[in-house]
């Protein structure tokens, strides 16, 4: 078995205060699919995120950090939420990502863990 | 390498390899291992003479020499070593020998290419990575030649090499032949890829001879992907549509090396052996009715192929094809075939209606489609629109005998 992290993205300017009207149908959707994922045992870890607004960066600079409002990357696309998976091969976390994708409507980035 | 084993090596090492990553479960290390045996091959046979099974005679060797490091390595405590490659690719475990079954294993198992074939053109890899590693992998040729036919520095090529195998390892990316349910979509990529090479071997814009190499390459990439799934049509559609184009090779360059249109080609030079055998794959895939992209463009090649002169074609058919393949396949591309096709039918006016009804914004840069205006305008006496659209033609061509035919036409404007 490997590990794979699929992480779903989204527009910068998704906010929580102003859900998109077909929030509750993907809302579903998604809890639909984490339920399936663990009922296959397949889900190691799992978790939305709060908008990019939220994020703070810290950098290293001589031994000591600096901290700044985030987020890091100047992006228009912004990781949403991710899962970790347990998968036997590319293929099989590819089928998992194919159905979180439906699920989420939006674009699902599968990478793989190093040594597991 | 003597001339029989440069022929061997052609015909056997994609398939040596495509077997040894089955029994080893790395593609580096199968790739190593048949390398090997080829040399010891070019040492050895010129003095022993070519062994009665080439192709048998490689793969046990490079086996052998397999088995021998992979013993090495186990015995020298590297078992972390050896298990970290026997693990790198997900080879299922009822396909794979076990290391102590591996002096059992001998024979080539014609499925182990059509492994490759999936692995190498996973559609998790860009495109130019599966044609690539298909060419590397199962074609055998060297990446300097990869890199020559697809006009890329020799670097370039071999990073795209080893990133793709890479993340095919990185990725434990399976060793296997799709479901039926799968097929849908793994099989368009292998497709694509086999007609990639195909198109970049038909095309000459390169080294005449490296790309004439790749269009047999393809060719016989085609053959063995129709052999090894007889049951899918447009694996068929493919095989035939690569005959058929194939087989107007020799009418299709004059002797100064300029390029001859189809409407001008010498038809008593085409090759009647590779019409037939395109044809009867044609029947073969109409009778089964399982239309598909590549079955249609080879049903249009067939066409053309029957007539024996241009005008003689059976436009209206080919018209009825490519409406076919617009319904299957929508492209700009194709819309303007079936435009070229509509003019030969009705007359030039329509050809130029027909173009005209596409969004050709897309093709604004597609040297064909300023080529097919510019010789429709000149037909209905558009002489000045026609110059224009010739020189557009001519600054769009990649390649030099092409410029140098459209030149000419235009010269021979009123």
């Amino acid at each position: 078995m490997a590990q794979y992290l699929l992480s779903v993205w989204h527009d910068e300017d998704f906010s929580l205060d102003e859900l998109p009207p077909d929030f509750e149908r993907i809302h579903a959707q998604v809890s639909a699919f984490n339920e399936e994922l663990a009922a296959a045992s397949a889900e190691v870890f799992a978790g939305g995120l709060h908008p990019a607004a939220s994020a703070t960066v810290v950098r290293p600079s001589d031994g000591e950090v600096s901290i700044t409002d985030g987020p890091y990357a100047e992006s228009k696309e912004i990781m949403g939420g991710f899962w970790v998976i347990e998968a036997p091969d590319l293929d099989a976390a590819l089928e998992w990502a194919r159905k979180a994708a439906l699920a989420c409507e939006g674009p699902v980035e599968v990478r793989p863990f190093q040594g597991a | 390498m003597p001339d029989g084993l440069a022929e061997v090596f052609r015909r056997e090492a994609g398939r040596c390899t495509a077997t040894l990553i089955r029994v080893l479960g790395d593609v580096d290390l199968a790739e190593d291992a048949v390398a090997e045996a080829f040399a010891i091959a070019a040492e050895r046979w010129p003095v022993t003479g070519v062994p009665p099974n080439p192709g048998g005679w490689i793969t046990t060797t490079a086996r052998n020499r397999a088995i021998d490091r992979l013993r090495r390595e186990a015995t020298r405590d590297e078992r972390h070593r050896a298990a970290h490659h026997l693990q790198s690719l997900h080879v299922d475990p009822d396909d794979r020998p076990e290391l102590a079954d591996l002096d059992a294993f001998v024979d080539v198992v014609p499925d182990d290419q059509l492994r490759l074939m999936f692995l190498c053109c996973h559609p998790a890899l860009h495109p130019d990575a599966q044609v690539a590693l298909t060419l590397r992998l199962l074609g055998g040729l060297e990446t300097g030649e990869i890199a020559r036919a697809f006009l890329v520095p020799e670097p370039t090529m071999a990073q795209r090499i080893v990133r793709a195998k890479r993340k095919l390892r990185d990725n434990r990316a399976p060793y296997r032949i799709p479901t039926d349910a799968e097929l849908p979509d793994r099989l368009p990529p292998v497709l694509a890829a086999i007609y990639l090479v195909f198109t970049a071997g038909h095309t000459a814009t390169g080294d005449e001879l490296v790309r004439v190499d790749l269009a047999t390459e393809a060719i016989r990439l085609a053959r063995a992907l129709a052999e090894l799934m007889p049951d899918e049509p447009e694996a068929l559609g493919l095989l035939a549509l690569l005959l058929l184009t194939d087989a107007r090779r020799p009418a299709r360059l004059a002797p100064d090396g300029s390029m001859v249109p189809l409407h001008h080609q010498d038809r008593r030079r085409w090759d009647r052996a590779m019409i037939d055998e395109g044809q009867a794959l044609v029947r073969a895939c109409r009778r089964r009715g399982g239309p598909g992209p590549y079955q249609v463009q080879a049903a249009i090649a067939g066409v053309h192929a029957e007539a024996a002169t241009a005008a003689d074609t059976d436009w209206a058919r080919i018209v009825a094809l490519y409406d076919l393949l617009l319904a299957l396949r929508p492209s700009p591309v194709v819309a303007l075939n079936r435009a070229v096709a509509v003019a030969e039918r009705d007359g030039p006016a329509a050809g130029l209606a027909a173009l005209e009804a596409i969004d050709l914004a897309p093709l604004e840069r597609y040297q064909p489609l300023h080529a097919v205006r510019a010789d429709l305008l000149a037909r209905v006496g558009r002489t000045d629109e026609a110059g224009q659209a010739y020189d557009r033609a001519i600054e769009l061509s990649a390649n030099p005998v092409e410029a140098r035919f459209l030149a000419t036409r235009r010269a021979a404007l009123p």
